[in-house]
């Protein structure tokens, strides 16, 4: 290949506009992984398998949306996991008492923003680190759960366990579940909400650099409360959709799950530093993790624990390959 | 006095000893059986031994401009690999010498993430915190390895008049503090940690001392795991050192070193992990249920960042410098 | 005064007995100040002398103890900068206040974005964007990102930005530090456009040149109290600046000087063969001897710090070859060209120089301790001496080596990184604009110290953008252009003229420039 070849191709990478590589990458990584599996088991293929990563993972995804707001601004939020768990604990609870179950929705919800929110007034106002501020919010959360109950409770509510088992076909006995559904409409109104309203932009632009942003007179302070009173309504959210998958609320639920989380958004192609990102990679980014776990369950022979040393390592893999892209730009 | 950058650390400390004192008078006292001290206060001290020794190498870390989320997984891995080798009828001495290897190799590969390749430490480390315990699970196999050895016992439950384990942590403690404050290594390693790009320029190999201080952390995670599966005398892949890492990371804070890297207090390290464990041991003594101990140690953290942080003073009105001034320098694109 | 009209019109801005106080500082006492419509004022002052407090009291970044702003006669009090920028007050600041990972469209108009229906307008916003810039001139896709322009041209999307707001007082805080003569005179017009158009404009320079050219009239600030008022024409240079020092001058003229040259027969401190950097700099071949000055001329962007960040093994050289004392070396960063008594003052003071969390005894220190390694610490005493020493030389205030490096002004830190290497006793002491964005005191003394150096027997290699500058303390200059060497000036041809027309002369001229 001459030089001029060589120029040429390169024009044409170049033509993507460069902030759109860490998403391509993501996808490219989930064909590739999701490739295996079809390589690998004859079944994998059925369109279910493919349907079931956003069934399996709606409220993943419902989270992963949320960090991705707080860590577009740069910051991080540790108690999404807690709270999705405290979530699932509200509703079992006001549930078994007998709330109807519209109003336990609305209960879980103000709580999880709430929470939510006065994280994001004490970072602001406060200056104190959001990861030592959104840790203390997940002990808080954790210890509220324990503080309603320690055992598991069950969630019998008949419109509850309609919701949870009813499906949606698609074509050929392909079914969805209505989670998806709303996990689906979280991710359409994040979009709008980031690129197509102020508040978005201004995300973005804390992000980038928080005191250009305040020097243009946008509403920075309201922004970054903003981020973790929606990260907090997603997380209340998620643990609702959670709870629909498990039928119970439980103070052990989704222990460790705010990893998964910040793991699925980095591989999604968002910076932990701040101003770069998309909604729609970590969508992918929860997609990828959802393959390797179907992948594992495909094996049958392997124990739980692979996932999290696949996760770990397809984590490392993806900041690599970051890392040199960054460099070979700069 | 109220100026200190320890003040209210300290104060919250008094505060939790008052506590327990009211609800269990006799907890102050403290007797001498065989030779060993028992009493409330030392039980504090051996049971926080683990959490202040991770957190003096957090404390490094995180004066770097880093973060460690890797030591509770590197902790659990230290206890499945002595309590494997032991339960395979190695000898204890060996069994813990390897672990410590291993621990020292694991804090490179954070440390090569880190300072060579310039990945941002948290991501660095996430990978690690989520691979290593699957790892440790691996190494055990997934059950719980019990062992009974009299040496390996010593580590995490013996007594020479105090715990062993909290002589090891106050010694590793005492070393690190005489041997930043006594050579130039606290200045540089403060330089890197403020100012990453200047320091090169001027000629520190902030690549060595940033690697050094996470082979270090791994080093501080190895020992303290051993501590933890020597004193149930067991290694438990799936809990053993299960959020010690922000228990480390809470008391570096509480004692005044802020996250965002550069000047750092060691003394204040010392009182923030002597607050986390008497506020575990004060929940228990006031009868709350032990699950519940999340929401008491969520106020305390939330009450002494509070307290330390310059707005609340400017909101209140006094001028008090709440520990070292900080100005952020831009970090260089990272990840 | 060009436009007499302006004073006949009221004031837009009117500022009465301004004080700003910070814990322990008076900033601002008493200060007057008022700005009418379609008048450049500048203001004047050495560093700490009040201009940028007096621009965050007007632009609501920091509220003044006691006093009174008047906008349009009426009484204000800004809460937050985005409260003056609602009363039309823009300011575009001397370091980019942009976010560079959004488009310059959206950096333009963000959070003024045009909406339809409760949406952002993305179209809309585009050809908005792109009717501002071109308003200014500025010839750029709206839709790329805003980081992968030049310093300059950013510069001049926060003017775009800055006029997107209907403003009518547009605060200039030193924009013109980092753009080089064209990108000042592109701007100059455009600020003749806006002030005639009635914009009042407040304008901050460092440049003497610049403020002549453009300002009608001028107040100066020093130590936080007004001076008074200056009209250009009737004010000489030499009285305005020895008004904003507040003693006579002289010092200046000291400087001039010109050693005898070097002796022809020592090996150069330094030789350059062919060194290069794809991307950053052409080859060049480079000698520097001992006890003398070699200024690096070029425009921004020429290439200079590319240069000497190759020259100090900073960056990794693609080609040629670098030779200490007549031997090769390979350096592998700048470790080993300190080791060898190479020494870089970098132009980025706060990113690559200052350590702000540390006091000015450790930052002082901080190149002589890391060449020592951690285990021999300087003995407190010795850094003692030194520290003291140093600061008495160079005149650094406060006079206090445990002082955080964070509370001194700008050219205080600059003389401490400057001291820094000098402790080290570097052979080659390599300055990257090292008189950038200070006052002009410290500038002459900073100039002094190069020439007392290369007095006695060092040798260095001095980056300027002020070509005044670089001709008045270098015995060569090196001339760059578009990241390549061109020429280089020694003897006679040291000339500001010489060099301007190296720099401004086209790629077929360059021989005819050399001889």
């Amino acid at each position: 290949m001459n030089v001029l070849d060589v120029r040429r191709v390169r024009d044409r990478v170049e033509r993507v506009p460069r902030r759109f590589l860490p998403v391509i990458a993501t996808f490219v990584v989930f064909v590739l992984v999701f490739g295996t599996g079809l390589v690998r088991y004859d079944n994998f293929g059925s369109p279910q398998v493919l349907v079931n990563l956003f069934v399996d993972n709606a409220f993943l995804i419902v989270l992963a949306v949320g960090m991705t707001f707080v860590i577009l601004t740069g910051g991080i939020d540790l108690s999404v996991g807690a709270v999705a768990a405290l979530s699932t604990m509200i509703a079992a609870s006001t549930l078994e008492a007998g709330w109807p179950p519209l109003l336990s929705v609305l209960a879980v919800l103000a709580t999880g923003t709430t929470l939510g929110l006065l994280m994001g007034l004490v970072i602001h106002f406060f200056d104190v680190q959001p990861f030592i501020v959104t840790l203390a919010g997940m002990f808080l959360a954790r210890g509220l759960c324990f503080l309603i109950s320690v055992e598991s409770i069950s969630i019998t509510d008949p419109a509850f366990r309609s919701l949870a088992t009813g499906t949606i076909s698609l074509a050929d006995g392909v079914t969805l579940t209505y989670s998806t559904l709303i996990a689906l409409a979280v991710v359409l109104v994040a979009v709008y909400v980031l690129h197509l309203t102020r508040f978005g932009r201004t995300v973005y632009a804390v992000g980038g650099s928080e005191s250009s942003a305040r020097l243009m007179g946008l509403p920075t302070g309201r922004v970054r409360v903003g981020v973790y009173a929606v990260s907090g309504f997603c997380s209340a959210l998620g643990g609702l959709l959670f709870s629909l998958y498990m039928l119970s609320g439980y103070g052990l639920h989704a222990v460790g799950m705010e990893l998964d989380v910040i793991a699925a958004v980095v591989i999604g192609g968002t910076l932990l530093t701040g101003g770069v990102g998309y909604v729609a990679g970590s969508v992918v980014g929860v997609l990828v993790l959802g393959t390797v776990q179907t992948l594992i369950s495909f094996e049958g022979t392997l124990s739980s624990w692979w996932t999290k040393i696949f996760i770990g390592a397809l984590l490392l893999a993806f900041v690599i390959c970051q890392r040199l892209m960054v460099r070979r730009a700069a | 006095m109220i100026r200190h950058h320890l003040f209210w650390p300290v104060a919250a400390l008094v505060v939790l000893l008052v506590v327990n004192t009211v609800f269990n008078p006799s907890f102050l006292e403290i007797e001498l059986q065989d030779g060993h001290l028992y009493g409330g206060v030392i039980g504090i001290l051996r049971n926080g031994a683990p959490t202040l020794l991770i957190a003096v190498g957090m404390t490094l870390v995180i004066a770097t401009r880093g973060i460690d989320l890797s030591v509770g997984a590197v902790a659990a891995i230290a206890g499945a690999i002595a309590c494997t080798w032991i339960a395979s009828g190695g000898d204890a001495l060996t069994a813990m010498l390897l672990a410590l290897c291993v621990c020292v190799l694991l804090g490179l590969w954070n440390g090569f993430l880190v300072s060579v390749l310039g990945i941002q430490p948290i991501i660095a480390t996430l990978v690690l915190m989520t691979a290593g315990r699957g790892g440790a699970m691996l190494i055990t196999e997934g059950q719980i390895i019990t062992v009974d050895d009299p040496l390996y016992r010593q580590i995490g439950a013996g007594f020479l008049v105090l715990p062993i384990a909290i002589l090891i942590s106050l010694s590793v403690l005492l070393a690190v503090a005489a041997l930043t404050r006594g050579t130039a290594l606290g200045m540089l390693v403060e330089s890197v940690g403020t100012n990453p790009r200047a320091s090169r320029l001027a000629g520190v190999s902030s690549r060595t001392i940033v690697w050094t201080v996470y082979v270090f952390a791994g080093l501080c995670a190895g020992v303290a795991g051993l501590m933890i599966s020597s004193n149930v005398n067991a290694a438990d892949a799936n809990n053993a050192g299960l959020w010690i890492e922000m228990d480390a990371i809470l008391a570096v804070v509480i004692g005044g070193t802020s996250l965002a890297g550069g000047r750092y207090s060691l003394a204040g390290t010392l009182v923030g992990a002597l607050v986390i464990q008497t506020l575990t041991t004060t929940v228990y003594s006031i009868g709350v249920p032990p699950d519940a101990i999340l929401v008491f140690k969520a106020v305390v953290v939330i009450a002494v960042c509070l307290l330390q942080s310059p707005r609340t003073s400017e909101l209140f009105g006094s001028r008090r410098r709440a520990g070292p001034a900080r100005t952020r320098t831009p970090e260089v694109s990272a990840v | 005064m060009t436009d007499s009209s302006a004073r006949s019109a009221d004031p837009v801005v009117d500022m009465r007995g301004i004080t700003v106080e910070f814990p322990g500082v008076r900033a601002l006492s008493d200060v007057d100040f008022q700005l009418f419509p379609g008048e450049v004022h500048a203001l004047m002052g050495e560093n700490g002398a009040g201009k940028s407090t007096l621009i965050k009291a007007l632009t609501g970044v920091h509220r003044p103890t006691s006093g009174e702003i008047r906008l349009h006669g009426e009484p204000v009090e800004f809460t937050a900068p985005v409260r003056a920028q609602n009363a039309g007050i823009s300011t575009v600041y001397q370091e980019v206040n942009l976010c560079p990972n959004l488009s310059v469209a959206e950096n333009i108009l963000l959070g003024r974005e045009p909406r339809r229906l409760g949406a952002i307008d993305v179209r809309a916003c585009r050809t908005r964007a792109a009717r501002l810039l071109d308003r200014i001139g500025l010839s750029i896709d709206p839709g790329s990102a805003l980081g992968s322009h030049p310093i300059a041209v950013q510069q001049l999307v926060a003017i775009a930005r800055a006029l997107a707001v209907d403003a009518r007082v547009l605060v200039l805080d030193e924009p013109t530090s980092s753009l080089d003569t064209d990108e000042v005179a592109e701007l100059f017009r455009i600020m003749r456009v806006l002030r005639d158009e009635g914009v009042a404009i407040l304008f901050v320079s460092h440049f003497l040149e610049q403020v002549y050219e453009i300002a009608d009239r001028m107040t100066v600030l020093r130590n936080g109290a007004l001076v008074g008022e200056y009209l250009p024409d009737r004010t000489g240079r030499l009285e305005l600046v020895s008004v904003m020092l507040g003693r006579e001058l002289g010092t200046l003229e000291e400087v001039e000087r010109r050693s005898g040259g070097r002796d022809p027969g020592t090996a150069p401190v330094l030789t350059a063969r062919g060194l290069g950097r794809a991307g950053a700099i052409a080859p060049f071949d480079l000698e520097i001897h001992a006890g003398e000055v070699v200024g690096l001329a070029g425009l921004l962007g020429s290439g200079r710090t590319e240069m000497v960040r190759l020259l100090f093994g900073a960056d990794r050289a693609s080609t040629g070859t670098l030779g200490v004392d007549g031997r090769t070396v390979r350096p592998r960063g700048p470790r080993s060209m300190i080791a060898r008594g190479v020494a870089l003052c970098s132009e980025d003071r706060k990113a690559e120089g200052v350590v702000a969390d540390l006091t000015v005894r450790d930052n002082l220190t901080l190149a002589l301790q890391a060449a020592r390694g951690w285990m021999r610490p300087v003995p407190r005493r010795v850094a003692d001496a030194l520290v003291n020493e140093y600061i008495e030389k160079l005149d650094i205030r406060p006079a206090d080596p445990g002082a955080l490096m964070s509370a001194l002004s700008g050219g205080n830190q600059q003389k401490v990184l400057l001291a820094r290497w000098l402790i080290t006793r570097p052979r080659l002491l390599i300055l990257d604009e090292p008189t950038r964005g200070i006052d002009v005191g410290a500038k002459v003394q900073i100039q002094k110290v190069v020439a007392d150096l290369a007095a006695e027997g060092m040798a260095v290699l001095f980056v300027s953008a002020e070509l005044e500058e670089v001709v008045r303390v270098s015995d060569r200059v090196v001339v760059l252009r578009d990241r390549r060497k061109v020429t280089e000036l020694a003897g006679d041809g040291v000339t500001v003229d010489k060099v301007m027309s190296a720099i401004a002369a086209h790629g077929d001229q360059d021989s005819a420039v050399a001889s």
